[in-house]
């Protein structure tokens, strides 16, 4: 008999996987489309390798020499990436324990459960460490061909803080099953996810906002107060740069940090592996029980009032809505991204309407992506299609009481901002608004054409049932953000943006026609 | 409605998929406060004919009529008299089984205090009492199926349509969900279910259906398809399995 399972044949074993689900995510399940999804990511890499040339040309044409500005700017670019990072894995370690698929056959096995644990934490370091360095590594490569080799350096210490981010994930996993138990862990460790990915990109828009009435993030890290209360070149802080520029000490003090973090992580955590992983299987009814209880002030108890279907079925999908920790989780990311808006918008009351220029767009933008991500959720994202299909209801009773619902929330979230901003600016209200209401009306529709029943936890792969919705709810969601910042700055290409969404939404009817067999 | 009228009528139904016939001229009637066991091998169309039935497939052609109403002209009305269970019970996971059943009986515009009513006593009837105010995300398969099989009862429907009603159930619960179907037929409510589990048709069955190939190829009581040629003293398996392989031959 041999060896079961071992460390290499679990690598192979999980690499396998990973790499077909991540081939079906893209394509969506079709594997006719596997050569198109290969065909455009390699478009994407000349495109943004282009891109990087045309702006790394100039900078690095004298050479690059590391000094405090270009120190900062790396430093923290690299805490952005680092905070994506951490939100990824801390979400990707939750489901490793979270997520039964073949865990409970690997869990019954003789295989070693400390391999087990390993290789996926390895595959999560790898992804997350990927997702992160997708986008920048035209701009390493680039770098590397215009200064030297040296900026390669970057892919490992990319890998290292990556590693860094999987191992603090761990630990903050266990210790909330530790102590919280596995039945709110994975709510509020999907929520701590979103606020962590969101939360240096807000707050340095935050302080950008305050310091130079501006959002974008790159004028607090190239002001010059930052820049000379930063401190000197030797400083430890800058290590993470150091490393990605290539210094050899300082990639091999990161990458070695980073690997004895994570080993020891790993070491620690392996052999309670089975222990959580069972606790979150044996998620029993009274867990979840006490969990609602504490959770809310009151626990309701079926009225069975006299209500309409229509009714009913609009309370079925706020419900339903409120009781999604994806879409918690996910709601409240599209919230903390107001809150920049929001602070600029507090910031120009009562002075100028320049700010809602800026304002107006990032509203429409977040309200239309939410509008989007509810309106799966309600439209497509039915667990029970056959039970509705049965019922004695026309199916546009159906649809009006599930977009009725996405409404609702819409208004609940934007309806404050719109309120405050049409004290400060009626005009800028008006327009924001038509916007907001114009971007969720066309991210409802384009739900509505391309809808395909789909069980609610897939929303992670909303996306991939059909890229052309999923573009045209993006770009839809651009231009109606475009059309609302001229519009409020009072000028007429708003309608040129306009009518660029609507020409967008035809595109996405006539794309649906063969789903909703037209 | 009239004791004559048949609950269900299926007149030349027909239904393909990518030019492949899963439902090819199929008639039938069930009387009305009859239990009728539809029976076929895997892919024989008994699931599409039954979806077809309850709206949630349009059929290619023929006629669909429920206690008299034609399905595909007054989808609504029809509906409003069929329950459906899925051989796969898809309930709401965030729902307990309580707000399930407040939620189905909304759909299906029951009077209040008639539903709260019924969804206490199917509750009872059906075990579900210490579940009754927890979550549906954690119960087993089993206890999903008697969720689904109370908001089809909640509704009081006077076609009830059940998919393999009992794979999953666990002697006790299989036990129960039988008495609870016999009482609703006793009552006057017509059943029709598919099972692969023969000894369940020849048990609970008044009549049965035998379908292959999205044709009824044999109907009657286990009486009836016994008098059959040569299937004296046989066990419906044995006349099943002669049925379905003449009507492969022949195909």
């Amino acid at each position: 008999m041999s060896q079961p399972a071992t460390l290499n044949w679990f690598a192979r074993h999980e690499l396998t996987l990973f790499w077909r689900d991540w081939l079906s995510m893209m394509s969506a399940g079709r594997s006719a489309r596997e050569g198109v999804v290969k065909l455009v990511l390699g478009l994407a890499a000349i495109g943004l390798h282009g891109l990087a040339y045309s702006l790394l040309a100039e900078p690095l044409s004298g050479g690059f020499s590391a000094d405090k500005a270009k120190l900062v700017m790396l430093t923290g670019s690299l805490a952005l990436a680092f905070f994506m990072m951490m939100s990824q894995s801390l979400e990707a370690v939750t489901r490793a324990f979270y997520t039964r698929a073949d865990l409970d056959l690997i869990l019954s096995s003789p295989a070693p459960v400390r391999h087990v644990f390993a290789i996926r934490i390895g595959t999560i370091t790898l992804t997350s460490a990927a997702m992160a360095t997708v986008l920048a590594a035209p701009f390493i490569n680039v770098a590397a061909v215009l200064d030297g080799p040296h900026w390669l350096a970057a892919y490992p210490a990319m890998l290292a803080l990556s590693a860094i981010a999987t191992a603090l994930s761990i630990l903050a996993v266990v210790t909330m099953l530790h102590y919280v138990g596995a039945a709110r862990t994975r709510l509020i460790s999907q929520i701590i996810a979103a606020i962590v990915g969101a939360s240096f990109l807000i707050g340095i828009q935050i302080v950008a906002i305050l310091s130079t009435g501006s959002m974008s993030r790159f004028s607090v890290l190239s002001s010059q107060s930052l820049i000379a209360a930063a401190p000197d070149l030797t400083s430890l802080l800058w290590l993470p740069a150091y490393a990605l520029i290539g210094t050899p000490w300082a990639l091999a003090s990161l990458s070695l940090g980073a690997l004895v973090l994570l080993v020891g992580v790993i070491h620690l955590v392996s052999p309670r592996f089975a222990h959580y992983s069972i606790a979150t299987a044996g998620l029993s009814q009274r867990a979840v029980r006490q969990a609602g209880r504490s959770w809310s002030f009151k626990r309701r108890l079926p009225s069975f009032a006299r209500r309409t279907p229509r009714q009913v079925l609009r309370a079925k999908e706020l419900m339903l809505l409120k009781r999604d920790p994806w879409l918690v989780s996910q709601t409240l990311m599209q919230i903390l991204y107001l809150i920049p808006p929001a602070i600029m918008l507090w910031k120009n009351f009562g002075e100028s309407a320049s700010g809602f220029v800026i304002v107006a767009p990032v509203l429409v933008m977040a309200i239309g992506q939410l509008a989007g991500g509810l309106s799966w959720l309600a439209i497509s994202g039915e667990d029970a299609p056959d039970l509705i299909a049965s019922a004695p209801l026309h199916r546009r009773a159906v649809l009006v009481a599930k977009i009725e619902a996405v409404l609702s929330v819409i208004t609940l979230i934007g309806g404050p901002i719109l309120l405050v901003m049409a004290i400060a600016s009626p005009w800028a209200a008006l327009m924001t608004c038509l916007g907001v209401l114009a971007a969720s009306t066309a991210a409802i529709a384009i739900q509505m054409w391309f809808r395909a029943a789909a069980k609610r936890s897939n929303f992670r792969r909303r996306q991939t049932s059909s890229r052309a919705a999923t573009f045209s709810e993006a770009f839809s969601s651009v231009m109606w953000a475009g059309a609302a910042s001229l519009a409020v700055a009072g000028s007429g290409f708003a309608a040129l943006f306009a009518a660029l969404a609507l020409l967008v939404l035809g595109f996405a009817w006539v794309v649906s026609l063969p789903r909703q067999g037209g | 409605m009239s004791d004559a009228t048949p609950a269900l009528e299926i007149t030349n139904l027909t239904k393909a998929f990518d030019g492949t016939h899963a439902v090819d001229g199929l008639s039938l009637k069930v009387r009305a406060g009859e239990l009728y066991a539809l029976l076929g091998p895997n892919g024989a169309g008994k699931t599409t004919s039954l979806r077809m039935v309850t709206g949630l497939l349009q059929p290619d052609s023929g006629e669909i009529k429920v206690c008299g109403i034609d399905a595909q002209l007054d989808a609504v009305k029809a509906k409003r008299l069929i329950a459906w269970v899925p051989d796969e019970p898809l309930i709401y996971d965030k729902l307990t089984p309580m707000e399930y059943l407040e939620f189905v009986a909304g759909l299906w515009g029951i009077d209040a205090d008639f539903a709260r009513y019924e969804a206490d006593k199917l509750i009872d009837t059906l075990e579900l009492g210490e579940k009754a105010h927890e979550r549906c995300q954690g119960l087993s398969k089993g206890m999903r199926q008697k969720v689904a099989l109370a908001g089809a009862l909640i509704h009081n429907p006077k076609l009830i349509i059940l998919d393999e009603p009992l794979t999953g159930l666990d002697a006790g619960a299989a036990k129960l969900v039988k008495e609870v179907l016999r009482a609703r037929v006793a009552g006057g409510v017509t059943i029709i279910m598919t099972t692969h589990i023969l000894e369940v048709a020849e048990r609970m069955a008044d009549r049965i259906g035998v379908i292959d190939h999205g044709r009824l190829i044999a109907q009657g009581t286990f009486d009836e398809l016994r008098a059959g040629d040569n299937n004296q003293g046989k066990s419906l398996e044995d006349i099943f399995l002669e049925l379905v392989e003449k009507e492969r031959a022949t195909a």
